[in-house]
């Protein structure tokens, strides 16, 4: 693989753009691999490269059954933070903030990631109690958290809503500074080029559709280019867990499919420096501008499981009303583009990396509505428990069997209802 | 957008209604005799099913009663709309 450096940017520029490859390569399935991964998604992708790299482990194969980035890699907001306050949950999204801050470096891929803050209003006075205690406890777990009054968020985003007789008036923000958004396509083409550089077979169109199983361990899969084995096979299909879980006979697993949609309008003139959320104590809103000029918005998830890859109507219209309530200067823009990703929620809106009843087989699944920002700490706790049998001390309690422990991560507090953790 | 015929007042959309998730999960009649894996299957494990699949509503702004749907996850389609008891 060819480094890519500012070099290779002036050479290219003299030769016509010529000297540039395929950045990896398009493999046919073999026969048998030590470790298979299944789901060519972030997180799939993000597990192969760590497993290659931090494991030196050979033989990988990642199996899409569509192409690369084509799923929930593509369906997303990209927003990046690491405010979550639960044990567990603190360490690994801390975790993964950190793996993006040297994302691009690491993978010699720009990930166009972009440290610029993650603004979450607060709409109460007790709105304000409740997330102070989230900023300090990430305060004093390594992180960074700011409180800015009413007078420092009008400096900084004139242009929202502060009238007095709105419905949430805006009281103040919660800020993480190292929080922002980043380029999912380039994530996507960054892992698969990485890993496939370490020896990674990146299979595309390999659709599983089978399960062989005998005496507690999965023999082989079958898929639609053909029986291919695995020595340990992890699942990373967020969306469709489901299906495979029930495909290698497991029974049933504690999450329901939805769909989270997401809109982008036409391209405007710089409007929005950082990630806007309308939430604390109002309506569930957020909103951030891409590179290109276009405002990147979504809300609620849709209030009914579906894995139909295309959203409903009183979604679009409550988003839309969030939109306007919080920055009325936009409510003339057009809609470009929107779109709705099929997505696990689970039962407490919380992830697993655990193992399962079969000994080599290994689950990455349920996140929810965040998977996004999740992708480098997914993969490298992923690799970790596959490559040794055993989960880290950070995800050891983001297993299966919480639920019968009752021993749920539930985040919200929302109870088990997977539609209420959106 | 859905149309959903509620069996009580017609056909009506969405936004009238609230889902209430997959149908025929009963409570335990005797929950202090389950064992801790048994519970946790009541309370969370889900079939999650892709392709049609039984499901209860309620005509939360309408009627107030609850009813089972048959919907196919996939395509959105409502095969069929039933009282909860048939």
């Amino acid at each position: 693989m060819k480094q890519f450096s500012t070099w290779q940017v002036l050479k290219n520029g003299f030769i016509n753009q010529k000297g540039w490859k395929r950045q990896w390569e398009d493999a046919a399935p073999k026969k048998n691999y030590d470790i298979i991964i299944v789901g060519g998604g972030l997180h799939g992708l993000a597990t192969a490269y760590y497993l290659a790299k931090n494991f030196k482990l050979k033989n990988i194969a990642v199996l899409e059954k569509n192409w690369i980035g084509g799923g929930n890699a593509g369906r997303n907001t990209t927003i990046i933070r690491s405010n979550y306050m639960l044990k567990g949950n603190r360490e690994f999204y801390e975790h993964s903030l950190k793996l993006w801050e040297n994302l691009s470096h690491e993978l010699n891929y720009n990930v166009m990631f972009s440290q610029r803050s993650h603004v979450s209003l607060y709409h109460s006075p007790s709105a304000i109690d409740n997330a102070s205690r989230r900023y300090n406890i990430m305060l004093n777990t390594g992180s960074d958290a700011e409180l800015w009054s009413l007078k420092t968020l009008k400096k900084k985003i004139p242009h929202l809503n502060y009238s007095d007789d709105s419905r949430f008036p805006i009281y103040g923000a919660l800020v993480q500074k190292r929080a922002g958004t980043a380029r999912h396509d380039a994530v996507a083409w960054g892992y698969a080029r990485a890993a496939n550089n370490l020896g990674v077979d990146i299979i595309q169109n390999c659709e599983v559709n089978g399960v062989i199983t005998k005496n507690n361990n999965i023999v082989s899969l079958n898929t639609s280019k053909g029986n291919i084995q695995g020595g340990k096979v992890g699942f990373a299909v967020a969306g469709h867990s489901s299906i495979l879980w029930q495909m290698a006979n497991l029974g049933n697993l504690p999450i329901e499919s939805h769909k989270l949609q997401a809109f982008v309008t036409e391209p405007i003139k710089p409007l929005l420096d950082q990630v806007v959320v309308f939430s604390v104590g109002g309506a569930h809103f957020y909103i951030s501008q891409s590179d290109k000029g276009g405002l990147v918005f979504g809300g609620d998830i849709d209030w009914y499981k579906s894995y139909a890859q295309k959203g409903n109507l009183p979604i679009v219209q409550d988003v839309a009303e969030c939109a306007i309530s919080v920055l009325p200067c936009i409510s003339r823009l057009k809609l470009l583009r929107h779109w709705s990703g099929v997505v696990d929620m689970s039962m407490d809106g919380s992830f697993f990396i655990c193992k399962t009843p079969l000994n080599n087989l290994y689950l990455n699944a349920g996140w929810n509505y965040g998977g996004f920002k999740a992708s480098p700490a997914s993969g490298w706790y992923f690799a970790d428990l596959i490559a040794n049998d055993r989960p880290n001390r950070v995800i050891q309690n983001h297993n299966l069997k919480r639920f019968e422990k009752g021993y749920q991560i539930d985040e919200r507090g929302a109870g088990p209802d997977p539609k209420l953790h959106g | 957008m859905l149309f959903i015929k509620c069996p009580y007042c017609g056909e009506r959309d969405e936004s009238e209604f609230h889902y209430g998730g997959e149908a025929d999960i009963s409570r335990p009649e005797e929950p202090s005799k389950l064992k801790d894996i048994e519970w946790g299957n009541y309370l969370f494990m889900k079939k999650n099913t892709k392709g049609i699949f039984s499901e209860i509503w309620s005509h939360s702004s309408g009627c107030r009663k609850w009813f089972r749907v048959d919907r196919n996850t996939v395509t959105n389609d409502i095969i069929r709309v039933y009282e909860i008891n048939k």
